[in-house]
């Protein structure tokens, strides 16, 4: 299976229930787990799954993404055949350079899948967090002599504020996905799609070229749902831990279950590591007065105060007698002496000065806009 | 190749006897240092950040870690099209091959190599010294007093003055005397073992050092001695700062708990002076419940459960629940487990203590004879070792594969 599929990544989902932390940078480009973004853990599992060739569709505020990126030398995809392509929009004389959606953007880089020399495409978005290898998945792929197979997982919870792009599969006992449903509002399934595809890449040709013809833009709602009984689409259930960053609750909870031992080996298994980009950061300098339980943190950080059930991104500062709880404090953020810091978010490089008090609620965290001083 | 005006050749051949059974299996450059450094990564850096591009590493003992440390240079952007980092194992010729007999015989080995570059001035560096220094300033110094040689010095207390080698200069720098290690010495400006030399000066100097067949093929004891003796010009360059030959066990713990003092001896926070290293690929760390760190440095991709209290813990380290680490280096990989207590200790790679292991403990009646000659009240656990659980490790001894199955029980010989 090695070598067989290249990997094309979608960046341009617009999700605004992520309000402030999307506003200067894509989905894809928002930080997780202390030192990672959204992408770097589906643009691993490609790496890991011995996929050489990637491509990146581009859509807007993507220079967070191309900065994040650079030429894929972390990822190892710095090849001289092969490797990682950023595919930016453009306009040409039958495209304003805006897709109109996400058909729409795999016909725009139809150049680069035609060029590609593999069998098979492995199509994902990158809200989606979750740590495997698609070998096994391509390879149920071919058994089930599949047009396309989607990796799903059973999710429990359900809340209609949290739905975003909500694709449910019904399958039957052989995996077979007999009906799908796009953002119900009452789920006839638990299985929910990782919005990640596996297709022989003449396939996707086909598909996208045919939607484009009959004027529809969607890859799910226009291609996979209106075919489902016409293409042989399987389910392949994944059971590891799976984290959706649909909306701002979502995203504070899943960045929150890291804590949680268990998903960190999961998500975080060293036999297929996440790469990011490295910053070359300093360890995390704990000073005298430095209180920290139950927290996740990142090289960089200089800590003298109170952290507690918390995440501290790279190179974050914690002065004396601040207390940081049940917060997410991105990378840079300064946080004063005598501070009070309850349920926040904070984004990148947000200063808080001393004698501050923040809070919020597990329900509806506080969210610090990139660079703000309070 | 392009000409280049100024290349280094960087000595990480020595075998770093004194540093026990820390370099069994590594040369002493690529000793993990700091959390997430390894020794070489300081001067390296110190190359990159004074934009010297071209720098070959010398290797000889135990290269294999270092090597595969190395890499292409990419983790120090030192991967380029014209230069980058060369690993220069001695090699064999047409009429002969030998193994590096001494700095020089190192240098000498490699003419070739810096011929290709035809630079105008060598830069000499060796692998074993924690420091920031931009070595640009000291080339422009080099340049404006159009010196045979500069040598970088660093004033030292006069009473340690006779351990070092040492400068006698007058006062506009420029060297009269050198001597090593002098009983009484005229001068605090010890020789810090960076050397720029002109190549073509230094060239004629190591032929003609090749073909005596007394000389120790060392720079501080041959060519510098012979070039004062010919009357060449060679200055000082004297640095202040930071700086810390880690040779020992001794000067390797100082130099990490340096790290941690307040304000840190050394500032690695510089933003325009960064420290580079080859990062492990590794989440974030994690402090559990219940545990508790304090005046240490942590490093990504451990977990610590237990109390850390003045210590460096490094890359993927596990500190087990009930553990309480005081004084100590914990090393890449290792794992402590629960109920551990350290205290002043180096603990190697990747090696495993069980739990309620007590070490460096005050020795007692009973306890297996041992030599700490080398670690005086440092206790020392070599790279991979697997020390059971309940034993008790008295201060100063060194566990190794020949020493493990010699260590007492708690309990054992008189109570603690």
């Amino acid at each position: 299976m090695k070598g067989n599929a290249f990997g094309l990544i979608y960046t341009g989902e617009s999700n605004l229930q992520l309000r402030d932390l999307t506003t200067s940078r894509s989905i894809a480009a928002v930080p997780y787990g202390g030192r990672y973004r959204c992408i770097d853990f589906v643009l691993s599992c490609m790496v890991n799954s011995g996929i050489t060739n990637v491509g990146i569709i581009a859509q807007k505020n993507y220079h967070s993404l191309m900065d994040h990126l650079g030429a894929g030398k972390e990822w190892d995809l710095n090849r001289k055949r092969d490797g990682l392509f950023i595919l930016p929009p453009y306009v040409t004389k039958d495209s304003t350079g805006v897709y109109k959606g996400t058909a729409d953007a795999l016909r725009s880089v139809m150049g680069y899948v035609r060029r590609s020399s593999q069998k098979y495409c492995v199509l994902t978005g990158s809200h989606t967090i979750y740590n495997t290898t698609f070998n096994d998945m391509l390879r149920f792929h071919e058994e089930k002599d599949a047009d396309i197979t989607v990796l799903y997982n059973d999710e429990k919870s359900f809340s209609p504020d949290d739905q975003f792009d909500d694709l449910r599969l019904c399958v039957d006992d052989n995996y077979r996905v007999i009906d799908m449903e796009i953002d119900p509002y009452r789920p006839k399934s638990t299985f929910q799609s990782c919005d990640c595809f596996v297709m022989e890449k003449s396939l996707l040709e086909y598909l996208v070229e045919e939607a484009a013809t009959h004027a529809e833009h969607d890859f799910i709602r226009d291609i996979l749902i209106r075919k489902v009984n016409s293409l042989k689409i399987y389910g392949y259930r994944y059971d590891g831990f799976v984290a959706r960053l649909n909306s701002m609750s979502m995203y504070f909870n899943q960045s929150m279950a890291l804590l949680d031992p268990i998903v960190r080996e999961d998500i975080f298994n060293p036999d297929h590591p996440i790469y990011t980009k490295v910053k070359d950061e300093v360890p995390a300098r704990y000073n005298a007065n430095a209180n920290v339980t139950n927290s996740f943190i990142a090289d960089g950080c200089i800590i003298d105060g109170t952290v507690e059930n918390s995440i501290l991104f790279r190179g974050v500062k914690v002065a004396k007698n601040a207390v940081v709880r049940n917060s997410i404090i991105m990378q840079a953020c300064e946080i004063g002496s005598d501070t009070g810091i309850d349920y926040v978010i904070m984004d990148k490089g947000v200063t808080v000065k001393s004698g501050r008090t923040l809070s919020g609620h597990n329900s509806f965290p506080v969210v610090l806009r990139k660079g703000m001083i309070v | 190749m392009r000409k280049k005006k100024l290349i280094a050749m960087l000595l990480a051949g020595g075998q770093g006897t004194r540093l026990g059974v820390l370099t069994n299996r590594m040369a002493k450059p690529a000793v993990p240092f700091g959390g997430k450094y390894r020794i070489i990564d300081f001067p390296l850096s110190n190359c990159v950040n004074s934009q010297i591009d071209t720098v070959g590493v010398l290797t000889q003992y135990e290269p294999l870690e270092l090597n595969s440390y190395l890499g292409t240079g990419q983790a120090w952007d030192l991967d380029r099209l014209n230069g980058g980092v060369y690993v220069l194992p001695p090699y064999v010729t047409s009429d002969k091959g030998q193994w590096y007999s001494g700095t020089a015989n190192a240098i000498f080995q490699n003419m070739a190599f810096i011929n290709q570059f035809d630079p105008d001035d060598v830069l000499i560096l060796s692998g074993d010294h924690i420091y920031k220094m931009d070595y640009h300033l000291m080339y422009n110094e080099h340049r404006s007093r159009n010196a045979d040689a500069t040598i970088a010095v660093l004033r030292v207390p006069m009473e340690e003055a006779s351990r070092f080698g040492i400068m006698n200069t007058d006062t506009d720098n420029k060297i009269v005397e050198f001597e090593e290690k002098p009983r009484a010495p005229k001068s605090d400006k010890a020789s810090m073992g960076i050397y720029i030399f002109s190549w073509k000066v230094l060239k004629k100097y190591l032929i003609i050092d090749s073909g005596d067949p007394n000389s120790h093929n060392d720079f501080g004891k041959n060519i510098i001695p012979n070039m004062l003796r010919d009357g060449l010009n060679l200055y000082a360059y004297p640095f202040s700062g930071y700086w810390k030959d880690v040779g020992t066990i001794s000067s390797l713990w100082e130099a990490n708990m340096d790290l941690i003092s307040d304000p840190p001896k050394l500032d690695l926070y510089d933003k325009e002076w960064r420290i580079y290293s080859r990062n492990p690929v590794l989440p974030p760390h994690f402090v559990a419940a219940g545990a508790h760190v304090e005046n240490s440095l942590v490093t990504e991709g451990s977990n610590v459960y237990g109390s850390v209290y003045h210590s460096v813990v490094f890359s993927g380290c596990t500190i087990g629940k009930g553990s309480v680490i005081r004084d100590s280096v914990i090393m890449p990989g290792a794992v402590i487990q629960d109920g551990v207590t350290i205290n002043k200790a180096i603990v190697g790679e990747n090696a495993t203590v069980g739990s309620h292991t007590y070490i460096g403990c005050d020795p007692v009646n009973g306890d297996p004879a041992y030599d700490n000659s080398l670690t005086g009240d440092i206790t020392l656990i070599a790279d991979s070792i697997d020390l059971p659980a309940g034993k008790r490790v008295p201060a100063g001894m060194v566990v190794s594969k020949t020493s493990v199955d010699t260590i007492s029980d708690i309990g054992g010989g008189d109570a603690i």
